[in-house]
């Protein structure tokens, strides 16, 4: 009782006074203000700048078009891959014990460390010109680099730990027992997999999935290293930007901008909304 | 890597057999193929190629930047994860969501968005160009591109430590006659150090190696804007896979030394905060 009253009266001494307090949040959002609101509304300002038909022009010209089908595929193929890994990888650390798993989680995580530009140079390393895993592929007619398995090759590598580093902490606290229990009374090894664990999993990975295909979609480094940048052939959304960009052709390259940022929206909004309906479904870190 | 399963579920051999395949053939080998290709060299060329002015200055340039904007980002991420968690104000959900943006915007579009805003005519550029003060096209550009990129990263570390710590803490100092200023530099500050540090150290890694929102607004001229990832990028389309490389593998060993030092930084962090929560019981025991 003594401890609140006298908190109470030495109120400065546990919290700023009204006009610090004022003065810090007008701080922090004259910041964020700056840096991440007018950063976002400019995109929209500079897309519908000169009207709502050039607008519409610029994406549906046809090397726009062939910009979005490529960026949908290879985000179609790198999606579902990182997800089958990041199932199984989570399923074998955090379902069982074994040495060197600190090393696994580690080099799981590894390509958040790299530059997306080293990312996209490795593939050019192994599959380009004279790369030294070029003989694997030479006598076939697939082509690699500068083509639709560089660029999916690119996307694999930067969005390789979303959807694992997501599942391995939450399938952790989760333990075994749910899945002892349906094992015990007769279910096989996929049935408990299917009816019991991907269930408990759902929202987790969707929130991982939801990041992965963000980082997909918009990936501009390791994709623009080995794409060669080939107009309505092997550029995606993020490279088309950078192309009318540098040819001066602002409204169009901030119509396509626009539409890549409308998707980052939707990934903030889903990704808040899993936060608040199902945070107790996610792992711990993302709990509110 | 000793393969034991201490657990009764099944699939272990079969799950840790693919993520270690996948992981090799994605990530691994890959990446290792970056340094296969720099022994090829011997020391002493490796030693020139490195030394070189414009590889020297463009690395210089890419650590001094991250550098500088991560310390920024340290005290204003600070500032806004303190503002969300001890204040509330109107706008607070949404700001809140706003602050994940540069996680799920296509670094391009940030990049494109940010050189417009900060450019002589933007909107922020045009106050500070009669001041004499330049920022697009400028090192101080891609400050502004890192600084965006680098602030969930802060934000995100500390603000989960914010929120767990004990008020107690604080009401404790306070009942021991110690002024707020005091409270926050000798009880808050060093039980935040920690995950300061950690979030200080995950936004230098990713600011190193960021290529995509820093081109346009860089300038990229050599030997003063340009960065070390725009380098390899200019060396492979000279076709000298050479001189990429080389400057790709000392970016992978800084960004290695980086993944062991978030590494410690974290380990430290969870048993920092351990002992807080244990400090922290008698005080709860002394209040009941």
């Amino acid at each position: 009782m003594s401890t609140t009253l006298s908190v109470k009266a030495n109120h400065s001494a546990v919290t700023e006074s009204a006009g610090m307090r004022q003065l810090l949040i007008a701080g922090a959002l004259l910041f964020l203000l700056l840096f991440l609101l007018l950063p976002l509304i400019s995109v929209f300002f500079e897309a519908l700048r000169n009207g709502i038909g050039t607008y519409a022009e610029a994406l549906t010209e046809p090397d726009a078009l062939a910009a979005v089908k490529l960026t949908l595929i290879a985000a179609g193929i790198s999606v579902p891959l990182n997800l089958v890994f990041g199932v199984a990888a989570a399923w074998a650390v955090a379902k069982f014990e074994f040495r060197g798993k600190t090393l696994l989680i580690t080099l799981i995580d590894l390509p958040f460390s790299v530059s997306p530009v080293v990312a996209g140079l490795i593939y050019i390393l192994m599959f380009g010109a004279s790369g030294w895993a070029a003989g694997l592929i030479a006598d076939t007619n697939i082509q690699i680099i500068f083509a639709l398995p560089g660029i999916v090759l690119a996307t694999i590598f930067v969005t390789f730990p979303f959807v694992a580093r997501e599942l391995i902490p939450l399938m952790q606290e989760q333990g075994t027992d749910d899945e002892q229990a349906a094992l015990s009374l007769g279910a096989n090894g996929w049935q408990t997999f299917w009816h019991v664990t991907l269930p408990n999993v759902r929202w987790g990975l969707l929130y991982g999935v939801l990041l992965c295909n963000a980082r997909a979609m918009g990936e501009f480094g390791a994709v623009s290293v080995v794409s060669g940048h080939i107009r309505g052939e092997t550029n995606t959304m993020p490279l088309h930007v950078e192309i009318l960009y540098n040819e001066y052709n602002f409204a169009a390259a901030f119509a396509m901008a626009s539409v890549l940022a409308s998707l980052a929206l939707l990934t903030l909004g889903l990704k808040s909304l899993l936060e608040t309906r199902h945070g107790e479904a996610l792992s711990q870190s993302h709990k509110h | 890597m000793t393969f034991t399963s201490r657990s009764a579920l099944p699939g272990f051999h079969l799950a840790l057999g693919y993520t270690l395949v996948y992981l090799s053939l994605i990530v691994l080998i890959p990446l290792a193929g970056v340094f296969f290709k720099a022994t090829e060299l011997g020391l002493a060329e490796i030693w020139a190629i490195l030394r070189s002015e414009r590889v020297l200055s463009a690395l210089t340039l890419s650590f001094g930047t991250a550098l500088i904007a991560a310390a920024l980002n340290a005290v204003f991420g600070t500032l806004v994860a303190w503002v969300f968690v001890r204040y509330d104000f109107p706008g607070k959900r949404l700001f809140d969501a706003m602050i994940d943006l540069p996680f799920a915007l296509p670094t391009a579009v940030a990049g494109i968005a940010l050189t417009a805003l900060y450019a002589g005519n933007g909107w922020v550029g045009q106050w500070l160009e009669p001041l004499g003060i330049k920022i697009a096209f400028t090192q101080v550009g891609i400050i502004i591109a890192l600084l965006f990129i680098g602030l969930p990263f802060v934000v995100r570390t500390v603000e989960p430590v914010l929120r767990d710590m004990e008020k107690e803490l604080e009401e404790a100092a306070a009942l021991l006659g110690a002024s707020r200023w005091q409270t926050i530099r000798l009880v808050l500050l060093p039980s935040l150090l920690p995950s300061l540090l950690t979030g200080f150290a995950l936004a230098f890694a990713r600011g190193v190696g960021e290529y995509g929102s820093v081109i346009f607004i860089a300038g990229n001229l050599p030997y003063v804007s340009e960065i070390a990832p725009l380098l390899i990028v200019i060396r492979l389309e000279e076709f000298d896979y050479t001189g990429a490389t080389v400057v790709a593998a000392a970016m992978l060993v800084i960004a290695f030394v980086m993944l062991f030092v978030i590494n410690g930084l974290q380990a430290w962090s969870n048993r920092h905060k351990v002992r807080n929560q244990s400090l922290a019981l008698p005080v709860q025991g002394a209040k009941q």
